[in-house]
């Protein structure tokens, strides 16, 4: 199967038409996995005996016309829980464990008739930019396969851009659905903190995770997000505001006339690349020529939002990795003489480098003496992050920028120095401490390299965000572009 | 040199909910362990809490009953630290917005009337239970979500007895809100205790001490009359108190030395983020003031000046919220206040300490109890035949029913009477004279041999009017 020339909606009306069964579209997915992921290792586990009878099943009982994703196989990012099917986080501390309950989310895609083909590797536990974090692989940029694909959700992304599948879920807490679909030329939507449920997501930093779609384009983006969005009684934190059907929102008629754009000088400022910066100033006029009016607005407060994203994120991750304490599931020590053994030899084998540094980080954080300087401060910063965004968008039907300063770099470039990964976040974080949805789009090559261009909207307002990319890609070929098999270009 | 002590309470009050705190799964003890858990019990990957809005409301009832400050936005915040039967290796509990802040009750020690003030009260979940064979520990987590309501006193109580006092007004004020079971021994109620003295005239505070293993009310007294003195014998002597955690000793009734504090632990609190501050409405507090039970103190007040009993007795019967509405529900049978006061507290409490039981788990109720009063008021029934009715309405029998059944019914009547007491007279001509000739004792053979002939069933009164009216003729 080449998804390379399909959308969800061809491809579901081959699938109503039997130009393909269910059964044949599967296995054809998982061709195309065979022959890729080889080099690609977007996939921790595959699904195959479950995705095969489901597939059987659906054939037998015939596809649901009315529902988009009956009969699609879809990637799922291995930090949402699936009941039977090994669920890592690629993490050692869950090398082996299999869920007994499946994430809403989840729930949502299989009463709908989607097929979980896979989970899909990531950083360990959703921290990091470049899903070198990852205990058991290091999953390559489709474009290039010296280079990272970005992360945490660099496997989905991946996924997704070498073809292997149509749509993935991805997660983000910082940036991580946006920056790898920058990284990998692909559509990634963090959808409003609150869209969707989290039950069943490992938890990172509870306060920012939101789960979100990736594809190859803002309409499957916007069918796959209505299909998993949702109040949810599992979840407290989930809005009962009643989810449109976004993608019959997008048709010939969407445009952008008439609307107003924020640019934000900072998100041109130092530490962008120029080939960056060049695709964002081409898209802003891009936006001039559809009808729309792009002005220079400022967030002074975003600069911060790194140092107060690593504290808040942190002290969160620092409480939510406790549980894992070798005593319930998980990795225990075999190594133990007493309870302490338990605790520290299980969790000193059981985590990487990364997730440790955070969980120090975010415990000195929160300890007696250091709250008020360090989580405190951090929590007010984020208010005056929030209040500079609702300034803009005030008068703003959305804002637009880039999602990371540079396209994606080489894989090892980068892990030695935490740093510099960090700062890689600078533009997407903001987003997440104000609980905004923030789209990525294709909008530029740098060296043969996609350039993803980040839209960031109201609360509860992705219509917009989905309009503006859908009324771009009507007027750019930058989702069209492909990355060569091999990923050499 | 005079002290003066200082003493704060902090007490754990276990909830009496359907379902957990945060969970759906079933408060219920005595099952096999870990029956009644679920994925948010064990602290699985991916899972979040959701709020009991029973427990909220619970919550809400102590606040009135203790005269506290209901926060309109509480939220939660976790406590962090790592103990196996702490699933998530943190408690969701309340620091910086509880559910109700400033309360008081009223105590009363030697006739002497006081407030002790309510810091905060705050709602939590419970841990579950390590338990340890020689090999091997295990872990159950049924108690694991239970919900807690903390209390924590204001340091304005002064004495042990004061202490006293207080827990027992704080345990009879929720008792009677009907939330919790409030009871020490199955651990619906578990107090922490700490105390510190200082010379008479110094500002600070001195260093408390904290007492654990203080299992009943009279411990926790003891405990800290204990520990008093042994901080005055350690500051007369020229020595200092240290920051410490001691053991009460059941046995000796002295403090132990557990471990010596330095500085407090640090659990890292912070703002639960899986949970949206608490949204609570002047409308509903107000609602559930309304649906309030009427607490101890204003019943009191109603049994000494509506219903005539003494303060002892009205003090008896609002112990518990279960005794005070049997007696009310009694009286409003009909039943007179002073007779089913004196039941309540005789025969009735001798029955439920012989059976060790409460009174809403027997078979005896307040409608049974009304009719053999009304029995007895109204000349149907003995006093000496309600000893046999009493045990009947404690099986659950119908009063009047069983009278009848078993021909209990006291003969009144002068007519049926008359004839007996003739014929006793006739028989026993020697006790005739002997009471002519001013021996009063013979009264009491003549009604003993009149009660024999009736088989127990004259009644008394009117007998000795009979008979006396007769010996005189």
């Amino acid at each position: 199967m080449n998804y390379f020339e399909k959308d969800l909606a061809s491809l579901h009306d081959d699938l109503v038409a039997k130009k393909i069964s269910v059964t044949e579209l599967v296995n054809a997915t998982y061709d195309n996995i065979e022959t890729t992921d080889s080099d690609v290792n977007a996939f921790l586990t595959l699904n195959k005996q479950v995705a095969l009878k489901k597939a059987a099943e659906l054939d037998e009982k015939g596809i649901d016309s009315d529902n988009p994703l009956s009969g699609i196989p879809l990637a799922i990012k291995d930090n949402i829980v699936t009941k039977g099917l090994t669920t890592t986080a690629a993490s050692r501390m869950l090398e082996n464990f299999v869920p007994v309950y499946d994430a809403t989310v989840i729930e949502h895609l299989n009463s709908q008739g989607a097929i979980n083909i896979g989970k899909t590797n990531m950083d360990e536990f959703a921290m990091g930019g470049s899903t070198e974090n990852s205990a058991f692989k290091t999953t390559k940029n489709a474009w290039d396969y010296n280079r990272v694909p970005g992360g945490s959700s660099g496997g989905s992304a991946a996924a997704v851009a070498s073809g292997e599948v149509i749509a993935a879920l991805g997660s983000d807490t910082g940036g991580s659905i946006r920056q790898p679909s920058s990284f990998n030329g692909i559509v990634g939507m963090k959808p409003t903190y609150g869209r969707i449920s989290r039950w069943g997501l490992i938890a990172f930093a509870s306060s920012l995770d939101e789960i979100g779609p990736m594809t190859r384009n803002v309409k499957d983006n916007a069918i796959l997000l209505s299909a998993i969005a949702g109040h949810d009684d599992h979840d407290l934190t989930t809005s009962t505001k009643k989810v449109p059907d976004f993608a019959a929102e997008l048709n010939a008629q969407t445009s952008v006339k008439g609307m107003k754009i924020g640019l934000p000088k900072e998100y041109l400022g130092e530490g962008v690349d120029q080939d960056v910066k060049d695709a964002i100033l081409a898209a802003a006029d891009k936006y001039r020529e559809l009808g729309a009016t792009v002005d220079e607005v400022s967030l002074p407060h975003n600069k911060y939002g790194v140092a107060a994203y690593y504290i808040i994120a942190s002290s969160e991750a620092s409480s939510n990795l406790q549980r894992f304490d070798g005593i319930r599931y998980g990795h225990r020590s075999k190594n133990i003489h007493n309870l302490d053994d338990v605790y520290i030899n299980s969790r000193t084998e059981g985590f990487g480098d990364e997730v440790k540094r955070r969980i120090m980080l975010g415990t000195f954080s929160l300890s007696a003496g250091f709250y008020d300087a360090y989580f405190k401060k951090a929590a007010q910063v984020r208010t005056l992050i929030i209040n500079d965004f609702q300034a803009v968008l005030k008068d703003h039907d959305f804002i637009m920028g880039p999602v990371a300063p540079t396209p994606a770099f080489k894989i090892g470039e980068e892990i030695s120095n935490p740093m510099t990964m960090y700062m890689n976040d600078i533009l997407t974080i903001p987003v997440n401490l104000a609980g905004l949805p923030g789209m990525s789009i294709p909008a530029g090559f740098s060296n043969g390299m996609p350039v993803g261009m980040q839209l960031i909207g109201r609360p509860f307002d992705e219509s917009t965000l989905y309009k503006a990319g859908y009324a771009f890609e009507q007027a750019t070929d930058f989702h069209k572009q492909t990355p060569k098999q091999g990923g050499k270009n | 040199m005079n002290f003066k002590t200082t003493i704060g309470l902090e007490v754990h009050v276990e909830l009496k909910t359907n379902s957990k705190i945060f969970s759906p799964s079933p408060v219920e003890f005595g099952d096999e362990p870990n029956a009644n858990t679920n994925v948010i019990d064990w602290g699985y990957p991916g899972v979040l809490p959701t709020t009991n809005k029973g427990v909220v409301k619970s919550g809400i009832m102590a606040a009135l009953a203790l005269h506290a400050q209901v926060e309109p936005h509480p939220h939660f915040d976790r406590k962090n630290y790592f103990y196996p039967d702490n699933p998530k290796a943190y408690q969701i509990s309340q620091s910086d917005k509880p559910l109700a802040h400033d309360g008081w009750i009223e105590i009363e020690v030697d006739g002497e009337k006081k407030r002790v003030g309510i810091e905060e009260m705050h709602i939590e979940e419970d841990a579950g239970k390590n338990t340890h064979e020689r090999d091997f520990s295990y872990v159950d987590l049924n108690r694991q979500g239970t919900p807690l309501i903390e209390i924590v006193s204001k340091p304005e109580i002064s004495s042990p007895d004061e202490a006293y006092a207080y827990l027992e007004a704080l345990r009879q004020r929720i008792q009677f809100t009907g939330i919790s079971d409030v009871k020490m021994e199955e651990g619906s109620m578990r107090v922490d205790v700490n105390i510190s003295i200082r010379p008479e005239g110094q500002k600070e505070y001195g260093t408390k001490t904290e007492l654990k293993n203080l299992n009943s009310f009279n411990y926790v007294r003891k405990g800290l009359a204990f520990e008093e003195q042994r901080q005055q014998r350690v500051l007369m002597s020229g020595g200092q108190i240290q920051q410490e955690t001691r053991r009460f000793d059941e046995t000796t009734g002295q403090t132990i030395l557990m471990r010596v504090k330095e500085g407090s632990d640090d659990y890292r609190y912070f703002p639960e983020p899986d949970l949206p501050a608490l949204n609570i409405s002047e409308d509903w507090i107000n609602e559930i003031g309304s649906e309030m039970p009427e607490m101890p103190g204003s019943r009191r007040a109603r049994y000494v000046s509506k219903l005539g009993l003494t303060d002892y007795d009205a003090m008896v019967l609002t112990q518990t919220k279960e005794m005070a509405d049997f007696f009310d529900q009694t009286v409003a049978l009909g039943a007179d206040p002073k007779s089913a006061a004196n039941y309540l507290q005789g025969d009735v409490n001798a029955f439920l300490n012989e059976k060790h039981a409460d009174l809403q788990d027997t078979d005896l109720t307040p409608a049974n109890l009304a009719g053999m009063i009304n029995l007895i008021t109204d000349g149907t029934i003995s006093t000496k035949m309600a000893k046999k009715v009493f045990k009947a309405i404690t099986q659950g029998k119908e009063p009047k029913a069983y009278v009848e059944e078993k021909g209990l019914i006291q003969l009144s009547d002068p007519a049926q009477l008359q004839p007996i007491i003739d014929s006793v007279l006739a028989d026993n001509q020697q006790s005739v004279e002997d009471f002519n000739n001013g021996k009063d004792r013979a009264v009491g053979y003549l009604v003993g041999q009149i009660m024999k002939q009736t088989h127990g069933k004259a009644n008394p009164k009117v007998v000795n009017q009979l008979l006396m009216a007769s010996l005189k003729k």
